[in-house]
């Protein structure tokens, strides 16, 4: 077990180091625009250009420019020009008056977890029971009607079901006022008020991811429970509620796992855009599409590698938790 | 009073196609100590009637009609949850595939102590104790580190090993062994059987073997019932079925059998044909299509009675004794057909 885990922190580890090497190309490699230019601003003249381009060390080779943005997001350089110690130096903003990155994303990051962690309370609290229930339940009314619901909600792409929420549940426009307003998040003193706010995004977030996990987990428990050992503890006489968790369940719930780890990794990287652009939630994927909006590259370029860190991240914590609940992967 | 007895079982499966009708009016009975075994082809009928023993068939689409008479209680009549105290207690069962048969994410020992749990009120310690003892009387060496092991980590005919330990832990009165030795290797399968039989020896239990093998059969059964599309189609000891078979699929699958001290044959001889559909059995005695016997009586069902055979030796066949002892010798040895060229 030891020794599996140390190989995938390895390989985590060199995962990182080439998705670092890939945003690095794209953004100084393979530019769509000069980064020079774009700071400077419109009115600049070239001698200003050039100024900047010399203090952002553009002129420089690209393996230079190239080993000091990796020792900047890796290690506790310190960059004198910029300003900014690594580790995690991902440079500066353009727009937000040359504010480090780190500091954006780490300022908005808690709006996004805070979200993200909300739906999955959510989503799972809902998805196992509707799942476990219409597997054990097969071909029954309970069934059919949760199946075909958790197809409509698949089906809702979240910002339409953001606005129909709005609609009816806004203070201002809603028929059942429950949700305190656009903005409300940004308002907020207390953690409670954050959290009232929330509860709207929550539900819009949780409802495909609810109703997918929901039917991956019927089909995985009636794959599961037509198994050979399935038989074998009903034929030791156990209750069949025992054979559904222990035996059952125990299985089927294995392939979630993986599914949740790369959801959370995605949403946290931004991928919630979506729901905190319709509820104005000050998050990752609001400023992700501020960033792009202006054109703001070292911001971007910040965004993209740190989501690939956490998806990276979320994959190793669910290869270690997959090792745990499969006893067999640990020998592979 | 027979130990376990059924009578006139039924069981037949609603699907979209029609009714199957996978055990179609069996009976057959077990003494204490005594072993059974039960040889047919695969979807014969054999495996879902001993299911259905422990209500293991049970199902919202499956109509099972008939007795099973277990120490004067019928278990077709009992609910689940009284069914559920004799399955794994009273009555025991160990399955085909052993590696399938186990669950993965569960150590072994764990899956055995579920077993005593399940049916005993003892402490957590003697049921450890317990565990590790028939894992060792299953001739698993160093059971006491095995206990913490997985399924994954044991070889085919340690696991069955494993299987029959944690079937045995409330030492049942009845061990149905459905296909145990398929699985496995031919030196690990005469192991196991020679375990089936050392255990049965030690805790006098009556044995139902399910096999399509009839040298599993010759090696441990008492008595035989042959299974063919759904019924028992002859029934008698191991020596009745062996040397005076009386049904010409029993003929057949003898026939059929490599023999190592009879001249080597370029072709083993087969029962040609395919067994028929459980969804539409043929009129009459279900082998007639495939046998090249068959007269206009066989349209007619033949019950399972003596007809040629010794006292206790039955079997469902319109031919006349003297017709059976006449047709069933082909080249010098039992058989149905003289084998293709």
């Amino acid at each position: 077990m030891l020794r599996y885990i140390i190989r995938r922190i390895l390989w985590s580890i060199a995962l990182l180091v080439i998705c670092s090497a890939v945003v690095f190309t794209i953004f100084y490699v393979l530019p769509t625009a000069d980064p020079a230019k774009l700071r400077a601003g419109k009115a600049a003249s070239p001698e200003q250009i050039e100024l900047i381009r010399e203090s952002l060390g553009l002129d420089d080779p690209k393996y230079q420019q190239f080993l000091r943005y990796m020792a900047g997001v890796f290690t506790p350089y310190k960059n004198e020009e910029k300003g900014v110690d690594g580790p995690f130096d991902l440079g500066t903003s353009i727009f937000q008056n040359n504010k480090p990155v780190r500091e954006v994303i780490f300022d908005r990051l808690p709006a996004t977890v805070f979200l993200v962690t909300g739906a999955v309370v959510i989503w799972l609290a809902m998805a196992i029971p509707v799942g476990i229930i219409s597997a054990v339940k097969r071909r029954s009314l309970l069934d059919r009607t949760t199946m075909i619901t958790s197809l409509a909600f698949i089906s809702a792409p979240v910002f339409w079901l953001g606005l129909v929420a709005l609609y009816l549940f806004a203070q201002d426009v809603g028929q059942f006022p429950i949700f305190p307003g656009i903005g409300s998040y940004n308002d907020a003193e207390s953690f409670t008020g954050r959290a009232e706010s929330l509860i709207l995004p929550w539900l819009v977030l949780a409802a495909a991811t609810a109703a997918i996990y929901a039917r991956y987990l019927r089909s995985q428990l009636i794959d599961v429970m037509s198994e050979d050992y399935i038989r074998t503890a009903r034929a030791k006489g156990l209750s069949e509620q025992r054979v559904i968790w222990r035996h059952g369940v125990r299985s089927a719930i294995t392939p979630i796992v993986t599914l949740l780890g790369l959801d959370i990794g995605v949403l946290l990287a931004g991928n919630a855009i979506l729901t905190e652009s319709v509820f104005n939630i000050p998050g990752i994927g609001k400023e992700t599409v501020t960033a792009i909006g202006q054109s703001d590259l070292p911001l971007i370029q910040g965004i993209v590698l740190f989501g690939a860190f956490f998806i990276v991240i979320l994959n190793l914590i669910v290869d270690i938790l997959y090792a745990y609940l499969d006893p067999r992967v640990r020998y592979q | 009073m027979s130990l376990l007895e059924v009578k006139d079982l039924r069981v037949h499966f609603e699907t979209e196609d029609g009714v199957v009708k996978a055990v179609d009016g069996a009976s057959f009975a077990v003494e204490q100590g005594q072993t059974l075994g039960i040889v047919g082809e695969s979807g014969c009928g054999k495996s879902v009637a001993n299911m259905t023993i422990l209500g293991l068939t049970r199902a919202p689409y499956a109509r099972i009609s008939g007795q099973i008479m277990f120490e004067g209680r019928d278990l077709n009549a009992l609910d689940s949850d009284q069914l559920r105290d004799l399955r794994g207690n009273q009555i025991a069962m160990i399955f085909q595939d052993p590696l399938t048969s186990l669950h993965p994410f569960h150590k072994v020992g764990d899956q055995v102590l579920e077993a005593i749990h399940t049916h005993q009120d003892v402490s957590k310690q003697a049921a450890w104790r317990r565990a590790v003892e028939l894992l060792g009387l299953v001739g698993i060496p160093d059971p006491e580190r095995r206990m913490k092991e997985y399924p994954h980590e044991f070889s085919g005919g340690m696991r069955q090993r494993a299987m029959i330990a944690m079937a045995l832990v409330n030492e049942p009165k009845v061990l149905i062994a459905d296909e145990p030795t398929t699985a496995l290797d031919v030196t690990i399968q005469a192991q196991i059987l020679a375990l089936i039989e050392r255990l049965q020896d030690q805790l006098g239990m009556a044995v139902i073997l399910i096999t399509h093998d009839l040298g599993v059969i010759a090696e441990i059964a008492d008595h035989v019932n042959v299974m063919y599309a759904g019924r028992i189609v002859e029934a008698g000891t191991l020596d009745q079925i062996f040397y005076d078979p009386q049904h010409p699929y029993t003929w057949g699958l003898l026939g059929s059998l490599a023999r190592p001290d009879r001249a080597r044959v370029a072709r083993l001889s087969q029962i040609s044909g395919q067994p028929p559909s459980l969804l539409a059995p043929p009129q009459g005695c279900h082998f007639r299509p495939r046998c090249p016997h068959a007269f206009d009586r066989c349209t007619d069902v033949p019950g399972l009675e003596v007809r040629g055979g010794e006292a206790g030796h039955a079997d469902r066949c319109w031919l006349s004794p003297e017709r059976k002892r006449a047709l069933r010798v082909v080249d010098g040895h039992i058989g149905l057909e003289v084998p293709a060229a």
